[in-house]
């Protein structure tokens, strides 16, 4: 049973996310990225990390393609997009990388073979109660820097896209520096 | 039965799919898309590693991986939105404006 939810969510996992890479329509894109990040909490839910998987439903699906597909309403969505890919060498770099990275996912577990478990799993608590348990003695600093860097990436999301949504932010200075030179010519 | 190894060849071909992603794109919003696959590749692992070892910390790094995804989808599609503003397009290839 395990080995057929496996199976079945890698290869629609892997499947949705090349139609993401290789896909021209930006809205093919997103929705089969979306569709991705819910199989991919379903892995979460098979490893047991369940708090992890509704993590996962929820910031991924929930937020992260919510803003995009609010920032795709700034953006011409319906025509293609035109690419030039020529670079013969960049081929052969990128099958390169592609090795190397298969090489170290696969040798990962051998040169893990001796890890003792810092915080292990509590027998008796479930998932989400070991999680907080855990989250809220050893990880309380990196919390609570997550929390700080999450509230300035919100300051800055409001002051770069929500000042003045109908007119542009950078070239209105430029705009009005202009304006000005213009209005002392004029009085000149 | 299903092993660590098996998450971990998953995890990599995922994060070679977000790499092809990366190098192959030239639109920047296709280049968030590839992020997010690499990102979403690494949990997997993470989430694998806390499993097959019996320790919680893969969760914990995965959490924080999950929380810098969002902050980094939040500035970036800002600075994204300013860009479309000034440029009228995301083509990384107009962004080349020094000439050397």
């Amino acid at each position: 049973m395990e080995q057929i939810a496996f199976y079945l969510f890698s290869v629609l996992t892997i499947g949705l996310f090349l139609v993401t890479v290789l896909s021209n329509n930006v809205l093919y894109a997103m929705t089969s990225l979306a569709a991705g990040m819910v199989l991919i909490s379903g892995f979460f839910f098979l490893l047991g990390a369940d708090f992890l998987g509704v993590v996962q439903l929820v910031v991924y699906v929930g937020a992260v393609m919510a803003l995009y597909s609010f920032g795709m309403m700034f953006f011409d969505a319906t025509k293609d997009i035109k690419e030039k890919n020529t670079s013969s060498y960049l081929v052969f770099f990128l099958s390169g990388m592609i090795a190397l990275t298969l090489v170290i996912m696969f040798s990962a577990p051998i040169m893990g073979e001796n890890i003792i478990a810092s915080y292990p799993i509590m027998a008796g608590a479930t998932n989400p109660q070991a999680v907080g348990l855990v989250l809220f003695t050893k990880y309380l600093v990196p919390f609570e820097v997550a929390a700080v860097m999450l509230l300035v990436a919100m300051i800055s999301g409001i002051i770069l896209a929500g000042k003045k949504m109908d007119d542009s932010l950078t070239t209105k200075d430029e705009n009005h520096e202009e304006d000005d030179t213009f209005s002392r010519k004029d009085i000149k | 039965m299903i092993g660590l190894s098996h998450y971990m060849i998953l995890s990599g071909l995922l994060f070679s799919i977000g790499l092809i992603g990366v190098l192959r794109r030239k639109n920047l919003l296709m280049l968030f898309f590839a992020t997010e696959i690499m990102l979403n590749a690494a949990n997997i692992a993470f989430a694998a590693a806390s499993h097959y070892y019996g320790d919680l910390s893969g969760q914990m790094f995965a959490f924080f991986v999950i929380a810098v995804a969002a902050s980094e989808v939040a500035v970036g599609l800002g600075l994204l939105i300013v860009l479309y503003k000034k440029n009228g397009s995301l083509d990384l290839d107009n962004l080349t404006v020094m000439k050397g």
